[in-house]
């Protein structure tokens, strides 16, 4: 099997502005960011020829190339299991360009989960559950994202013996991260310890500020060949890995038939995978964007990927030291999906590349290696960018 | 312990597939908990599925159960996000013996009285008229 390391790169980045209300359609936000993007990369829009976006996108492929002249795609997919598919879109732009199918790939999501008819954290009483297994939880009042996450957590925290609050510091640090990004949806608003723990219990053993923030904006990332993303206005951030994951015995977000349901079994699998693909190892990530949803998403993940061993997450950002702009591995610098703002985890791939390019508004000094992870609880992805 | 609240919306009734079909239907009508068992490797499936997925047969038998196990996780809702359940309610997911596990609510506990490890077993509650739910209760209490 060949391996796809830095023969792509991510040479564009797009977006709207976010907001609790937007005002316009999801198409029209697609659009937009798409053209920023563009700009961004100092392309045309007739250089596209690929396009992946989420599987839950109302803003449709064919609407997109019909509205904005598109002339031809020769490679278009879609990507499942909402956030999941974040990083899921650049492996699909990978493959597709590795595989010759296209040169030019846009990746986007556009979404409108403030003022949308429905946001993704409440529920709809006349909203009914196609999937088999939802059937049998929703008559128990098990209806909501931070539910099917507050019931692995329960687990996990009696395992360990973790108290509450002890997730508080990946709230902290992303707020601190937000308020120097102008961006962002908490730029202005400070977050205290004695403010986490005086928010009100969402589900037990979940709080107010172990969620994240229901947002209106559209992001867009475009992918080409490395070869020509050299010439092109920014430095290359080079895809050295990408890839997909999907383990057995899940369900979307509530896979609770597993032996162990304090493990991220997706993540473990395709951790190695994207290691192996990067030919490093967690130790030489430099900074990571983790998709951070729920607050205990984030020990999980550095468990799964093996930056810290079973039951070591919550030690590790114990105060949030190692986790802040000068520790051993800094998290969410624009201040993640629950300070910057949902984008359902498009925004953290945009912040991975200016990891890279050197533009964040929260840099850590010589990055090389950039890791940004996908949604979690679902068949999910992940990408290490690299420095040129 | 989950209160329906009377505002007039009702909870939300099972969604069905061919596949899950029959767990509500015996439910119904045998009131008692049946669990989806392989004929060939006796390995028990829940949720419902289409085949076992330990020797790949589609010879699938519905057994009773006693519905005895132990609260393998929980949680509690605070922040109500549907009127037809009164907050603060529990929901638990429950490792039965046959090493199943199974979404439900208590009949007896309040949210704080509920505790990983704790001993339940199976009732049926009669939830909707043509629709039952399996809930439990504390064993030893």
């Amino acid at each position: 099997m060949g391996n796809p390391r830095e023969k792509t790169a991510i040479v564009g980045i797009g977006a709207t502005e976010f907001s609790q209300n937007c005002e316009r359609s999801e198409l029209r936000m697609a659009l937009e960011a798409i053209l920023d993007a563009v700009k961004d990369a100092g392309i045309k829009v007739s250089d596209i020829d690929g396009m992946v976006n989420y599987s839950m996108d109302s803003a449709e492929q064919i609407e997109v190339v019909r509205q904005l002249g598109i002339p031809n795609l020769s490679f278009f997919s879609k990507t499942p299991y909402g956030g999941g598919g974040s990083c899921a879109t650049i492996a699909h732009a990978v493959a597709a360009i590795e595989a010759g199918m296209a040169n030019t790939v846009v990746c986007y999501r556009s979404i409108r989960d403030a003022s949308g008819p429905v946001a993704y954290g409440d529920f709809e009483p006349s909203r009914v559950s196609q999937d088999i297994h939802m059937g049998m939880y929703h008559p128990y009042g098990l209806l909501t994202p931070v539910s099917w996450v507050a019931m692995f957590a329960q687990r996990y925290n009696y395992k360990y013996g973790i108290k509450d609050g002890q997730l508080a510091p990946v709230a902290l640090v992303n707020r601190e991260n937000a308020n120097r990004n102008p961006k962002a949806i908490f730029h202005s608003r400070l977050l205290s310890l004695d403010e986490y723990m005086d928010s009100p219990i969402n589900v037990e053993p979940l709080r107010r500020h172990d969620c994240c923030l229901s947002t209106d904006g559209a992001v867009a990332i475009i992918v080409t060949r490395a070869d020509l993303a050299k010439d092109l206005r920014h430095k290359p951030a080079y895809i050295s890995g990408a890839i997909q994951g999907m383990s057995t015995n899940g369900e979307v977000m509530t896979s609770y038939a597993r032996q162990d349901i304090t493990v991220l079994h997706e993540v473990e699998a395709y951790g190695k995978k994207l290691f192996d693909m990067a030919g490093i190892t967690p130790k030489e990530i430099d900074v990571a964007q983790f998709y951070d949803a729920f607050s205990p998403l984030v020990p999980l993940q550095l468990e799964a990927l093996g930056f810290v061993g079973k039951g070591e997450g919550v030690d590790f950002i114990a105060g949030g030291n190692r986790i802040r702009p000068d520790g051993e591995l800094p998290i969410n610098t624009s201040g993640g999906l629950m300070s910057e703002g949902y984008i359902h985890g498009m925004n953290l791939i945009s912040e991975g590349v200016r990891q890279i390019r050197g533009t964040s508004t929260t840099q850590i000094k010589d990055v090389e290696y950039s890791l940004v992870t996908g949604g979690l609880g679902v068949p999910s992805s992940g990408i290490i960018l690299r420095r040129g | 312990m989950v209160k329906y609240s009377e505002v007039g919306v009702p909870t939300p009734k099972p969604i069905m597939s061919q596949d899950t079909e029959p767990f509500w239907r015996l439910l119904q009508e045998k009131k008692q908990l049946h669990l989806q068992k392989c004929s060939e490797c006796q390995t028990y499936s829940h949720p419902p599925r289409a085949i076992c997925s330990n020797c790949h047969s589609f010879n699938l038998e519905w057994v009773p159960s006693e519905g005895k196990g132990i609260i393998h996780s929980y949680v509690v809702y605070h922040r109500s996000v549907h009127p037809g359940f009164e907050t603060p309610y529990g929901v638990v997911l429950v490792e039965l013996e046959e090493g199943v596990r199974i979404i439900s609510n208590m009949v007896d506990c309040k949210p704080d009285e509920i505790e990983i490890d704790m001993p339940v077993e199976a009732l049926v509650d009669q939830v909707f008229e043509d629709t039952a739910l399996v809930k439990f209760k504390r064993i030893n209490n």
